[in-house]
């Protein structure tokens, strides 16, 4: 009775979770292991990875879901190591998240207010989705702006994490003609640390391996000038492609059916942007590693970096004109011949008037010139 | 503005803007320039020698005897940058890309690598040309602002877009946006300086080959 009474108890370090779900200790290394190489770092930071977490408090993560389209969220539960149950239990007190929560209305929004008080400025604060700035009335949760209540949260937060690109740079609802006047999480906080994991959605590894180092080291993993963390947004999705080959060599699929994109050629014609996106899709992989976009069939839409659906056509190639048309060359011509048969028109009569001007000279008067 | 911002600016508005300008100046300019017109050639000509100038079209474009001996630096260094630059702007397959949006006509590319070799033999060939051009007493004396604009108007979409393939120096997109705009400044200088000899080289060399024709020595 009494240890089914402790078991009850949530725990109140990582180590006293895992203890409580029988994970091993040697279980609990291979899985340290995993993520250190996972985010880049030398092996023997396992260790002090698995000592760091044991004996940390769970986290308190309150997460915020404004202009967005629970993509993210629909994507973190696939997350296989950690999967988002492991954060959960293990690792993260996930106090406040609207689609994954029990509870709703009044008591929904008294665990954010309790996770904010209890935890003050320890907090870790998860925000998916833009910020409309036209009219707060855009996007409400329980009566109040998502403005209001992103600036509130924030307060307290140690960190904060974009996760998906809307949160992280106004993705899909900042796109033209922004209808909303929706903004990045960037643009409202500037005061506290933020890591961007940009994607559409970001790959769900990369969500909970953004909140394991930040569990482990306490800090914000090292971010590039976008504020991606660098272990996964190091490299394009072209550098690390397994149809690379097939670029350099010339090699390219015409239509999505044809026999090249069946024997895995690029897909660059295709309007992949993979040359200019960087992710870890390539290397990580979706769906515990069973494939990418590209290794489906599709290439990259770019859809980890800022503006991607305003960035041209996602179907034209990187190299093809965004907006420019043959018509519009064919009227500059049109305007080019135009000015042309003017300046003609204008060397002609001013070669004429200089041939009307001439005057004629005649022997004898070249000969008095000449004494 | 971040780098992918940029890229679409340089290939959107930017361009537009430039091929706007280059299109519009290469028909000004060859209006211009025929437009002039000549005088006509009063003489009776020399020899009956018809097909002079598109022959000498052809032939002025094949090594002249004795070049390796007269002046091998601007023949070899000439050949090399201009077969190299055609090979990098015509059969890149993502410069064919380019062309077939824009005219609906595409050909076959050449593998990247060999472009890449080629874009390297225009690169060195440029500045060997260069420094032939400054310590060649003659062409340095015969050397103008123009002629030192239109090398370095072409030397650096070879030079960017080297750098971007392989990745060197600054982040690819950056560099790929900087290839552009460094095609663009190309595109809207080309009507109006030395450049022009792009459209004009093949006309010239049609009119040589008929007036000289008429003169009596035909090529």
């Amino acid at each position: 009775m009494k240890k089914a009474q402790q078991t009850e108890v949530l725990p109140g370090t990582v180590g006293e979770g895992l203890e409580q779900h029988g994970v091993t200790r040697r279980e609990f290394l291979q899985f340290c292991t995993a993520m250190t190489a996972m985010l880049a770092l030398p092996p023997a930071m396992a260790g002090a990875m698995a000592e760091a977490i044991s004996k940390a408090r769970r986290q308190s993560v309150i997460w915020l879901s404004f202009q967005e389209c629970t993509g993210c969220t629909e994507a973190i539960t696939r997350s296989h190591s950690p999967t988002l149950e492991n954060l959960i239990f293990d690792l993260i007190s996930l106090d406040y998240h609207h689609t994954l929560q029990a509870a709703s209305g009044d008591a929904a929004e008294h665990a954010r207010e309790q996770a904010m008080k209890d935890n003050a400025g320890k907090y870790l604060l998860i925000v998916d989705g833009s910020i409309p700035m036209g009219n707060p009335g855009y996007s409400t949760i329980a009566g109040i702006s998502n403005y209001d209540m992103l600036v509130e949260t924030a307060k307290g937060a140690a960190a904060i994490v974009s996760v998906g690109t809307c949160a992280a740079y106004g993705g899909i609802p900042m796109a033209d003609p922004n209808p909303t006047g929706a903004v990045a999480v960037s643009d409202i906080v500037k005061d506290k640390p933020i890591i961007n994991v940009p994607g559409c959605p970001p790959i769900p590894v990369v969500m909970t391996g953004v909140l394991v180092h930040f569990l482990t080291f306490g800090n914000i993993p090292e971010l590039d000038a976008l504020g991606r963390p660098k272990s996964f947004y190091g490299e394009t999705i072209h550098d690390r492609c397994y149809r690379r080959p097939f670029y350099d060599q010339g090699k390219f699929a015409q239509t999505f059916d044809d026999e090249a994109a069946r024997k895995g050629w690029c897909l660059f014609k295709l309007g992949c942007k993979g040359p200019v996106t960087y992710n870890a899709c390539a290397t990580t992989k979706w769906n515990e590693g069973t494939s990418f976009p590209i290794e489906s069939g599709h290439g990259c839409i770019g859809c980890s970096e800022p503006n991607f659906w305003d960035a041209g056509p996602l179907y034209q190639a990187l190299s093809m004109p965004v907006s420019a048309t043959p018509s519009m060359l064919g009227a500059a011509a049109a305007a080019g011949a135009a000015v042309g048969v003017a300046v003609t028109w204008h060397n002609r009569s001013k070669k004429a008037a200089a041939k009307a001007a001439h005057e004629k000279v005649t022997v004898p008067e070249l000969k008095r010139e000449a004494k | 503005m971040n780098h992918l911002d940029l890229l679409t600016f340089a290939r959107g508005s930017a361009l537009n803007w430039a091929l706007i300008i280059f299109t519009a100046g290469v028909v000004l300019r060859l209006f211009e320039i025929l437009g002039l017109g000549r005088k006509a050639d009063l003489a009776k000509p020399r020899l009956d020698s018809p097909g002079s100038g598109w022959r000498t079209m052809f032939t002025r474009s094949l090594p002249p005897e004795g070049m390796l001996k007269r002046d091998p630096v601007t023949y070899i260094g000439g050949y090399v940058f201009h077969v190299g630059l055609f090979l990098g702007i015509f059969f890149f397959a993502p410069h064919i890309e380019f062309f077939r949006s824009m005219t609906g006509l595409g050909w076959p590319a050449l593998p990247s690598a060999l472009v890449d070799a080629s874009v390297v033999a225009a690169i060195v060939a440029l500045a060997a040309l260069l420094a032939h051009r400054l310590n060649n007493p003659v062409k340095r004396m015969l050397s103008g602002f123009g002629d030192y604009l239109a090398w370095a108007l072409t030397l650096l979409p070879l030079l960017t877009g080297y750098m971007a393939y392989h990745h060197l120096f600054v982040e690819y997109t950056l560099m790929l946006a900087l290839h552009l705009f460094s095609v663009e400044l190309l595109l809207v200088c080309l009507p109006f300086t030395k450049l022009f000899h792009t459209f004009s080289v093949f006309i010239s060399r049609w009119y040589n080959g008929e007036i000289f024709g008429r003169k009596g020595v035909a090529s």
